[in-house]
């Protein structure tokens, strides 16, 4: 069970508090509702870049970064297709600084010319380092276009190319800001040995005067049913064919999600698994398989990709899966198949929870999705699914006509 | 009316009085000693077996690697499948991992589950058999995933700056081939697993919320094996560094960026520099806030990423630059790393910038030291690398009284353009 108390300040942004006095250190997590999925669809790589530029300097601190490291702090952030995610810890003798540090990006950038033009460059190294300059890296931007036709999951975070990304203007910056970075688009969560008393004198201080700004109403096309089967040939310079089929699946707060995040599990979740023990032990098809999902906020992808061994045939290895996921379909799960990957998910809850830099991590991303409290009913979510739901949502999901395949040939 | 532009005080975090938890210790019936660190407050542990069964030991090329990965995959009475199924059923995970000089087995799970795992990790020990089925899927997917690597320019990078540092006869220096994929058997297997796991040397780390039985479980398992104390006296291999020291590499023909790696040998933990070249490391490019990052990312956005690092190497070691930066832009990366190196070598570090590294330095180990996990990685470390704690107290002394001529002279001994390796992969 994960305490933690929440308030909301009058200009909208709401926080939470988590406290454990057993760490000498706090954390201070500001999760901002905006990514990749919030773009122009020719403007794409912009909240990703943007984060970049949130580390350029404030309206009156030249300098994000020094300031948190003469504290002893650290930090780091991330943007995904749903959120962008700024962390900070350090000492706890020293939270007010990054109270200071936040609370003035929070307010307004410095827009800086020189930050934009050279985080323009590091974003485009970042994107070959990732994406161009190395085998299979563009898997996924073909796989993105090919699943959705509509909806904005259709490119990824890094952005669909690097021109849109070189292409960025310090007045597309301002209007990114003012449109996303507001209080009540944004949560804060302080963690670790502080108290609901210094939290809400803190935040008050520091983040009180913030003006509310306009609230941003996501309003993002929904991506139509799919009806039919999609399929995409690649060749490319790699040494192995390669297989990646994607089928699509719900929305993080739909309770199915839980049921298809344990067909994941049964599929591919380590050596005993279904799809490595027969496809890669026992028939030899693959040199490694993997079933996951996307985990996205709005309805996300169900994957299985695999490395061929060499010599095998795209068809041969592709069947092979099919027949996988057919005896899942008629036969379903046993008791101790669903047991053993409840056992799984409780396991690495708890490890995943050690870390109070991960528990205000997760607070932020379930107040998000709508309730902080989420965090303490997952376990429940997970252990209510049953082996009907998991036999009944394999039918629904490994439908072909839900299905988009992308076939990544050796030109060798 | 709040002054935004004016800091909050803060305590410089170089003053702190940071403390090691001590752990606890003990030896089960054969004499192999246990490290405990009892902590935490989720139910979770984490059990880690090293034995001295590294590639420093190997006959041949990836027979250490091979025995310490395949020991999950088969036993007289289990199947892979079967061991697998043993360790997931209760969520809980059985990695391997082989370097050097050691090789590990590690386990995380759920403290209660414990009972249930301890002798499947046993029985791996006494008698994995590595079937000839389980041995040819091994040599089939590693020889692919070799394939795979060998195509991206960071990985070439990190193969070929070991061998010019070690030669590729040192184990540091010892890079995996297609040749020594295939030329593995089950015999070396057995007989490698048999001499160096079976009967081999090993220490034992557990940690995390402890079972209040944890030592007579550990020795109920492993109490009667017939392991030993680690060896005393290390084998010393002589490292025989490349003559050339600058190297361009054109590995992909449509290559984008170009993987840049540096590095200059450097003794090793017990030399009494170690401590002061650590903190001149954080200056040159050991965190977001270097120099290298400031100036090659920050300032030009040349790269992604910068860094510099001390290798984690028992016996020798080195001192490396890594970044993989633009294709045209690689060779100006390179000509900005040695003028940072001369910078430091002819410039006093200022009060600010050491004050900062100082800080930032200490707070990065004051968090780092949070959690059961972390706190026995340290003394892993410590433990394994043959010294005591007076090196972690002595390294954070170190860091707060270091001075800004002591990092000049660090600089001036080990940051000699002349002295580094030089290498591009495109």
């Amino acid at each position: 069970m994960i305490q933690f108390d929440r308030f909301v300040l009058s200009n909208g942004l709401k926080v939470i508090v988590h406290e454990d006095k057993s760490t000498p250190m706090a954390v201070v997590n500001v999760m901002y509702d905006v990514g990749s999925r919030d773009e122009d669809p020719d403007k794409t790589g912009f909240a990703h870049l943007f984060e970049h530029l949130m580390f350029g300097g404030s309206i009156n601190i030249p300098q994000y970064d020094d300031p948190l490291q003469v504290a002893g702090g650290e930090n780091n952030a991330y943007t995904t297709s749903d959120l962008t995610n700024y962390y900070c810890q350090l000492p706890a003798e020293n939270i007010e600084t990054a109270f200071w540090l936040e609370s003035d990006r929070m307010l307004s950038l410095a827009f800086s010319e020189k930050s934009l033009e050279v985080q323009r460059k590091v974003v485009c190294e970042e994107f070959k380092e990732h994406y161009i300059n190395k085998p299979y890296g563009d898997v996924w931007h073909k796989v993105r276009e090919l699943a959705y036709t509509t909806h904005p999951y259709r490119w990824m975070t890094i952005g669909k190319e690097l021109k849109h990304v070189e292409d960025a203007t310090l007045d597309d910056v301002k209007a990114f800001f003012f449109k996303h970075y507001t209080p009540s688009n944004a949560t804060l969560v302080v963690a670790g040995n502080t108290s609901l008393v210094q939290v809400k004198t803190l935040a008050e201080k520091w983040f009180g005067d913030i003006p509310a700004g306009v609230r941003y109403v996501r309003n993002l096309p929904a991506e139509p049913r799919q009806t039919a089967a999609r399929k995409l040939e690649a060749h490319a310079d790699v040494p192995l064919d390669a297989l990646y089929k994607n089928w699509h699946i719900y929305p993080r707060t739909d309770k199915r999600y839980y049921t298809a995040d344990l067909i994941t599990e049964v599929l591919s979740g380590g050596g005993s698994s279904r799809l490595f023990q027969q496809l890669v032990k026992e028939k030899q098809l693959f040199s490694n398989i993997e079933c996951y999902h996307s985990g996205s906020t709005d309805a996300g992808l169900l994957t299985i990709e695999g490395k061929l061994v060499k010599g095998v045939r795209m068809e041969t290895a592709e069947a092979a899966i099919m027949e996988e996921l057919q005896l899942l379909q008629r036969d379903g799960i046993s008791n101790r198949e669903l047991e053993k990957v409840k056992n799984k998910v409780e396991s690495m809850l708890a490890f995943e929870d050690m870390s109070v830099m991960n528990r205000a991590s997760s607070l932020a991303n379930y107040e998000l999705l709508g309730d902080a409290g989420l965090i303490n009913k997952e376990l429940d979510y997970y252990q209510a699914v049953t082996a009907d739901e998991i036999l009944a949502e394999s039918r629904i999901i490994f439908d072909d006509n839900n299905c988009s395949t992308l076939y990544y040939y050796s030109k060798s | 009316m709040l002054n935004r532009t004016i800091a909050p005080p803060i305590k410089d975090a170089v003053h702190f009085d940071l403390k090691l938890r001590p752990y606890d210790t003990f030896t089960l019936d054969n004499g192999v000693t246990v490290y405990a660190i009892n902590a935490g407050m989720e139910d979770v542990l984490q059990l880690e077996m090293v034995f001295y069964a590294g590639n420093c030991y190997e006959p041949a090329g990836l027979v250490a690697a091979a025995t310490n990965s395949l020991m999950r995959n088969g036993t007289t009475a289990k199947t892979a499948f079967e061991i697998n199924e043993c360790f997931e059923y209760y969520g809980a995970h059985c990695n391997r991992s082989c370097y050097n000089e050691t090789a590990v087995l590690t386990l995380h799970t759920l403290s209660k589950h414990l009972p249930h795992l301890l002798p499947v990790l046993q029985e791996m020990i006494t008698d994995a058999n590595y079937p000839e089925t389980e041995l040819d899927i091994y040599k089939q997917n590693s020889s692919q995933r070799l394939l795979v690597n060998l195509r991206k320019c960071d990985f070439v990078g990190n193969r070929l700056i070991d061998a010019y540092l070690y030669g590729e006869l040192h184990p540091y220096g010892r890079y995996s081939r297609t040749e020594h994929i295939e030329a593995l058997t089950t015999a070396q297997l057995r007989a490698y697993h048999k001499q160096y796991y079976a009967n081999g040397h090993c220490i034992i780390f557990v940690s995390g919320k402890l079972p209040a039985d944890i030592g007579e479980q550990l020795n109920r398992s492993f109490g009667h094996l017939p392991l030993q104390p680690p060896r005393i006296n290390q084998q010393q291999d002589t490292p025989v560094p490349a003559a050339t020291k600058k190297y361009r590499i054109s590995n992909d023909p449509d290559g984008v960026q170009g993987a840049i790696r540096m590095g200059r040998p450097f003794p090793n933990r017990h030399h009494p520099d170690f401590g002061k070249a650590m903190v001149l490391n954080n200056i040159f490019g050991g965190f977001f806030g270097s120099r290298l990052m400031s100036n090659i990312r920050e300032d030009k956005g040349y790269t992604y990423g910068i860094y510099s690092y001390l290798q984690n190497h028992i016996q020798n070691t080195a001192w490396i630059i890594s970044a993989e930066a633009g294709k045209d832009v690689c060779e100006a990366a390179v000509e900005e790393i040695w003028k940072e190196m001369r910078l430091l070598q002819e410039e006093l570090v200022d009060e600010e910038e050491l004050l900062l590294v100082q800080n930032y330095m200490m707070g990065t180990i004051l968090g780092d030291l949070d959690g059961p996990f972390q706190i026995m990685s340290r003394w892993k470390n410590i433990i394994l690398s043959g010294v005591d704690e007076r090196y972690f107290y002595n390294s954070i002394n170190t860091i707060k009284t270091i001075t800004a001529e002591e990092i000049q002279e660090m600089a001036q001994r080990y940051l000699n353009p002349a002295d580094f390796y030089d290498l591009v992969v495109i």
